[in-house]
């Protein structure tokens, strides 16, 4: 599904040359749910801008679903980013003018889909979250656990295939976080792949893999699914026993 | 998408009332002060007779001595009476008239109406269809009565309800000084704007309500007005057969080029009897120039009206580019939201249509602003001391221009701040936000 080869990011001023990522190969596969983890300033979010088309690679190659994302223009590039990913962001970036129901509603206008299509799509996915009788509300009224649960139904109102999360839960108390977690991971159950970016080791003991990354270069690292079924059979509300990883 | 579009421009302007009132302002007034002017201009340089503009030729000749030549000169501006009523009388075009402005007193016959001057012309009978003057009542004299030195006058419409309370008065008569005429024919409203056929006389005046036949004017030695130049001062009265003075106007109608042609060869003919006779000193230096031609070269639009025109331009271009600057700001400071948008899969196009759309629909209300202020600003100028004043209204051209204007202009003022939102790079506003 994403495939990234030899990729490097380089942020050029005529003073400095910063390298944010330097040839990050890595491939995730359908149904995968990755973590990427590493301190400040190595590279995550980097890698996540790239990854979501927000930002465009320095060198190497992307791939997404079969398709170089180089050699596409900004139309195709946000129709592919519109079609295939879904984005959470840790300051949940809903628009504070509209309500609930249209913010959900903004990706799925920018697909050109008929109205009540789009109305379907969008009760579905605040009764996925569990915001559907708070449609009208503004996000000024809500909690930030709500919030972000409204944009989890944004992001996955389009039935993306891909799910972008970067620190989801960064501000969120340790409840909400748990909540938006296990949502997260129900729609990985579901076929969606998950790629969420955090520091938080407990956060990234629940995937399946994880991608350290430090100083722009990744490194690797496998956990079978089987190991967080175990963590989470040990302890399903909390994160006590996931493996701290880097 | 537009339907989406609108709704997002209604929900941002409604955000910030404030800032979106200075920028309708702002349009409103660059809108509403152009259009005034604009629509000035659009009266004051309208085509005068559209269907025939290109077929009516005024002419001109030049018999002053060669005294005082300079090669490449304009001829003189008006015609010799010798000159006019020869080639009147030779009559080689489709139609042709001699004329001048004239005044008159009138003796009404109702007894408590007192005598009173009226604006007139001393023409020829075919002045009337050549200028498709529109009769209410009756028609022009005859050639005859050109001929004959007919008592026989056209009036106005309101010359006639001002007489007689009433328009149906064909072969009553009128006095006219001290000469009682039979009227012909009552004209229906006719106002050329502007009074192409004499540039002597008031451009954008109310146009005469008396016709009387040329011969009968001298005959009568009826008052003329307008300019009268004379370069030799052999004669005591400067309106006899013969005066070295021009005064009338001619002007004739050739239809196509091939008439034209003709007729510029025998003027030139006629210059050159003229030179043999001993009656012109100069080379031949013709003019015939069409409506338009002879518009254009005489610049009839009044300077302050152009001035004006270029002064609520410039206010305008000001207005404008304060609604960039506003337009800006605006745009900028939703960065973020332009930000989410792109991540969700708007394009760059998108959100520069979004965002021009908005800049629109300022526009579309600036110029319902401008439409009120432009409907102000030409009730000034109506009450105002020009002599254009009572011309100044809007039409259905200039009121769907007002909008086309309105619109343009923001859309315009839009193009930078609306590039510049689409430039917004997304990622840098996620994470900040």
């Amino acid at each position: 599904m994403l495939q990234m080869k030899d990729v490097s990011k380089v942020y050029r001023t005529e003073m400095v040359e910063t390298h944010a990522l330097r040839d990050l190969t890595l491939e995730v596969r359908a149904g995968e749910f990755v973590a990427v983890t590493g301190p400040s300033g190595s590279g995550k979010t980097t890698f996540l801008n790239i990854a979501g088309m927000l930002e465009e690679l320095t060198g190497g190659v992307y791939t997404l679903d079969g398709v170089d994302v180089k050699s596409l223009d900004d139309k195709a590039r946000s129709k592919l980013r519109n079609e295939k990913i879904g984005f959470i962001f840790q300051s949940f970036n809903l628009i504070p003018d509209l309500n609930l129901f249209d913010n959900v509603d903004v990706p799925l206008r920018y697909r050109r889909m008929g109205r009540g299509e789009r109305h379907k799509r969008i009760e579905t996915a605040l009764e996925r979250v569990g915001l559907a009788s708070r449609k009208k509300h503004f996000p000024a009224e809500l909690s930030g656990g709500q919030q972000q649960r409204v944009a989890i139904a944004r992001a996955i109102a389009g039935g993306p295939t891909l799910l972008l999360a970067d620190e989801p839960t960064g501000n969120l108390d340790s409840q909400m976080a748990r909540e938006v977690m296990q949502l997260l991971e129900e729609l990985n159950e579901q076929g969606t792949i998950v790629v969420i970016v955090t520091h938080d080791p407990e956060i990234a003991a629940r995937a399946q893999r994880n991608v350290h990354i430090v100083d722009g270069v990744a490194a690797d690292i496998e956990r079978g699914p089987t190991l967080v079924q175990k963590d989470l059979q040990k302890d399903p509300k909390g994160f006590a026993n996931a493996e701290t990883i880097g | 998408m537009i339907g989406y579009y609108l709704d997002l421009a209604g929900r941002s302007l409604r955000r910030n009332v404030s800032l979106t009132l200075l920028m309708i302002v702002a349009v409103g007034f660059g809108v509403g002060a152009s259009m005034t002017m604009l629509t000035v201009m659009h009266v004051l340089a309208k085509d005068p007779i559209p269907e025939k503009s290109k077929v009516l030729h005024y002419v001109q000749l030049d018999p002053r001595p060669l005294r005082g030549y300079s090669p490449g000169e304009e001829p003189l501006e008006q015609m010799t009476r010798q000159d006019a009523e020869t080639l009147v009388r030779e009559h080689r075009a489709d139609r042709q008239a001699l004329m001048t402005g004239g005044n008159a007193t009138l003796v009404p016959a109702r007894a408590n109406l007192d005598p009173f001057n009226v604006d007139a012309r001393w023409t020829s009978n075919e002045f009337f269809s050549m200028f498709d003057v529109p009769f209410l009542k009756g028609g022009p004299w005859s050639a005859q009565d050109d001929t004959n030195h007919g008592r026989v006058a056209v009036i106005g419409k309101q010359l006639a309800e001002k007489l007689f309370g009433s328009t149906d008065v064909v072969g009553f008569p009128v006095q006219v000084e001290t000469t009682e005429m039979r009227i012909v024919g009552v004209l229906d409203d006719w106002r050329p704007i502007p009074h192409f056929y004499d540039l002597a006389s008031d451009v954008y005046g109310q146009g005469e309500q008396l016709y009387v036949p040329w011969t009968t004017s001298r005959d009568l030695s009826l008052d003329r007005s307008g300019n009268m130049n004379c370069w030799d001062s052999k004669h005591d009265d400067p309106t006899v057969l013969g005066a070295p003075c021009e005064w009338i106007q001619m002007w004739v109608e050739l239809d196509g080029d091939a008439k034209e042609v003709a007729y510029h060869d025998f003027l030139a003919n006629y210059w050159a009897d003229q030179v043999r006779s001993g009656h012109y000193e100069r080379p031949v230096n013709i003019r015939l120039r069409n409506v338009t031609e002879y518009l254009d070269f005489n610049k009839v639009i009044p300077d302050d009206a152009k001035l004006g025109t270029y002064v609520a331009l410039g206010f305008l271009i000001v207005c404008l580019v304060n609604t960039i600057g506003l337009l800006l700001t605006k745009f900028l400071r939703r960065s973020s939201e332009i930000g989410i948008r792109r991540a969700l899969g708007a394009s760059k196009v998108s959100i520069f249509v979004q965002l021009l759309i908005e800049a629109g629909v300022i526009g579309l209300v600036g110029g319902l602003l401008g439409l009120v202020l432009a409907g102000l600003g030409l009730w000034a100028i109506r009450h105002g001391a020009s002599s254009y004043g009572d011309l100044a209204h809007l039409d259905m051209p200039m009121l769907a221009a007002t909008f086309g204007l309105a619109i343009v202009a923001s859309l315009l003022a839009g193009l930078l701040p609306a590039w510049r939102g689409c430039q917004v790079a997304p990622a840098l506003q996620l994470k900040s936000h």
